[in-house]
């Protein structure tokens, strides 16, 4: 990747061009019952058995929307700050296809449930930027084919069909690929902060179709190419970079761009066209007849409303300004409610334990979490609902240094043992023996034997060779097993020999 | 509003309707005979009239969270022409 290409502009031999990105993302709702039929939407099981006959699409079958799907819908349209709309249509959206046995998506197309709102993103070097999101619509998924496992024959299986999906529209305002995978990064903490959608991207409940086009700077927006169902944000970015730089190769060469479908292949790592241009798509929308209007009161906004958490951007401006926290160690215990929630608990416990108030534990407890603990946790590749030191435990630890019973490298090893054995961190310097030496009387009597040892260094010392200040506390670490409380030798040595 | 052949053929294959060569020019002009007759509706001044959604007062009905459906893949395949390993089996579709 060059230089050029991480910016967003693209040298071409006849000057400069600029990426214009759109995305449109497919966030599975999170849900029991599918959109319309009570079949579950549960991942995996065996082909075709969580499909009910609405699903199937037998002749007959009518269509009844799951609530919860609506009320999750309306949620993520707040936590993005969009527009409610208390009146939408559910449209046909016409194709053909095996997994689709409709033969059409139920949709909504000219009145979405959700209109515009906005995103706001982070770029590396700590900048922010809106991305505008056109709408937020419902729609079903499809089945799922499978073409690998006959030489002759597609395998259909229609456990997807018709779950509930969000379709997240953003406008055509990003300009790099690194602002695409924030944008991507960004939805999915929100959805997995309010729990309208996993975010697992692996498993496809949240996948992207992304818009390119290339322009002269400020100029009008050139022909867009669509890249579909990309599923990772890292494939996101590649594939921006490809696309755009297939489109300058083609512009440069006096070509014109075709509108078209194309698909990435990760492993070649390039797009190419997926459907003929006979195949476009021309998908007759027209308001679904055995769907009434979407309609709901203000009462069941409110109440959706009430019950978002506390969204990411305000809680890390909560943290860093009400606790002293640095916008580093903040925006790291936001990108995951759950970090966030075991950092706090963390503290609160941490504020039981010492008596101290939050602002002067916080960035302890913070650094703690984003370094040790994030550290352990990545070793063992596991996340922090399945860490074995819970955030009493955490705080239990984090008490034993600020009152001075170990040091800051000990609890280093504790926390290893903690992890292992899920023991608490008192136990363990117990048992261990670990607890640091912050008996003075002891420390001067050690210090005073080092001093009648070491004659030689003493007079060096006292010569003026400063360095030797730290063999005398190596020399009391060893005497004491490295437990000497490391302030107080510091005290008691400066005190011995800088008299 | 009217439709050529082309237009005809398009529709048909975006349907996937087989018509013949020979009823092409039949299926367009009963395609028109229809669409004039419908278009006589535009004489209505229909300004300020929200579009009506159905025949009677009535209103979306709701279906709470609840799984109440599945575990009946027999009954789905049973009139599949081909199955297979518990899938649907169809011929093969290229991308």
């Amino acid at each position: 990747m060059n230089e050029a290409n991480r910016s967003g502009i693209i040298q071409g031999a006849t000057g400069e061009w600029e990426m214009v990105i759109g995305l449109e993302v497919h966030a599975q709702v999170k849900s029991n019952a599918k959109l319309f039929s009570g079949a579950a939407t549960e991942f995996g099981g065996e082909p075709n058995n969580h499909v009910s006959l609405v699903d199937a699409a037998m002749p007959g079958m009518l269509p009844v929307i799951n609530r919860e799907c609506v009320r999750q819908a309306v949620r993520t349209g707040l936590a993005i700050g969009a527009k409610i709309n208390k009146f939408s249509i559910f449209d046909r959206k016409n194709y053909f296809y095996a997994d689709l046995p409709q033969g059409y998506q139920i949709s909504q197309f000219k009145q979405p449930v959700v209109g515009e709102g906005c995103l706001t993103i982070e770029l590396k070097d700590g900048s922010t930027k809106e991305i505008g999101i056109e709408r937020l619509h419902l729609e079903q998924d499809a089945g799922k084919s499978l073409h690998d496992q006959h030489p002759d024959l597609t395998y259909v299986d229609l456990n997807r069909s018709g779950v509930a999906l969000m379709e997240i529209v953003s406008m055509p305002d990003m300009r790099t690929p690194e602002e695409a995978g924030a944008y991507v990064r960004k939805l999915r903490t929100i959805l997995r902060y309010i729990g309208s959608c996993d975010g697992n991207m692996e498993e496809g409940s949240m996948r992207a179709d992304v818009n390119v086009s290339v322009r002269r700077a400020g100029a009008e927006l050139g022909t867009r190419c669509e890249i579909k169902n990309v599923n990772s944000i890292r494939f996101i970015m590649q594939a921006i970079r490809y696309e755009a730089q297939r489109q300058v190769d083609i512009l440069e060469d006096g070509g014109t761009i075709e509108q078209q479908t194309r698909l990435y292949d990760p492993g070649k790592g390039e797009t190419r066209a997926m459907r003929s241009k006979e195949e476009a798509h021309d998908y007759r929308y027209f308001p679904d007849p055995d769907l009434l209007p979407l309609e709901f009161d203000d009462d069941f906004i409110n109440e959706a409303r009430e019950s978002l958490p506390e969204l990411p951007d305000v809680r890390k401006a909560r943290l860093e300004e009400t606790l002293g926290l640095n916008a580093y160690n903040a925006s790291l215990l936001v990108a995951e409610k759950e970090n966030a929630d075991y950092y706090e608990a963390l503290l609160s416990a941490f504020e039981g334990l010492t008596g101290k108030p939050a602002t002067e534990l916080a960035t302890t407890a913070a650094n703690w979490v984003t370094g040790d603990f994030f550290g352990l946790l990545n070793k063992a590749g596991k996340s922090v609902s399945e860490s074995p030191v819970g955030p009493e435990a955490g705080a239990g630890l984090l008490a034993l240094v600020a009152d001075g019973t170990i040091s800051g490298r000990t609890a280093k090893d504790v926390f290893e043992i903690m992890f292992e054995t899920g023991k608490a961190a008192d136990v363990i310097v117990d048992e261990q023996g670990l607890k640091q030496v912050s008996d003075q009387g002891e420390l001067e009597a050690i210090i005073a034997r080092i001093i009648a040892d070491n004659p030689g260094q003493v007079e060096q010392y006292k010569g003026g060779k400063d360095k030797l200040f730290g063999f005398f506390v190596g020399q009391v670490m060893k005497a004491t097993g490295g437990k000497a409380n490391p302030k107080l030798v510091n005290e008691l040595l400066r005190g011995t020999l800088d008299k | 509003m009217s439709v050529d052949k082309n237009t005809v053929v398009k529709i048909a294959h975006l349907a996937r309707i087989g018509v013949e060569d020979k009823n092409l020019d039949a299926m367009t002009a009963e395609l028109n005979n229809i669409l004039a007759w419908i278009e006589q509706l535009n004489e209505v001044d229909t300004e300020g009239v929200e579009p009506m959604t159905s025949a009677v007062e009535t209103k979306l009905r709701w279906r709470q969270d609840e799984v109440t459906d599945g575990g009946k893949s027999e009954d789905i395949l049973k009139n599949a022409p081909e199955s297979e390993c518990g899938f649907f089996a169809v011929p093969k579709v290229l991308e």
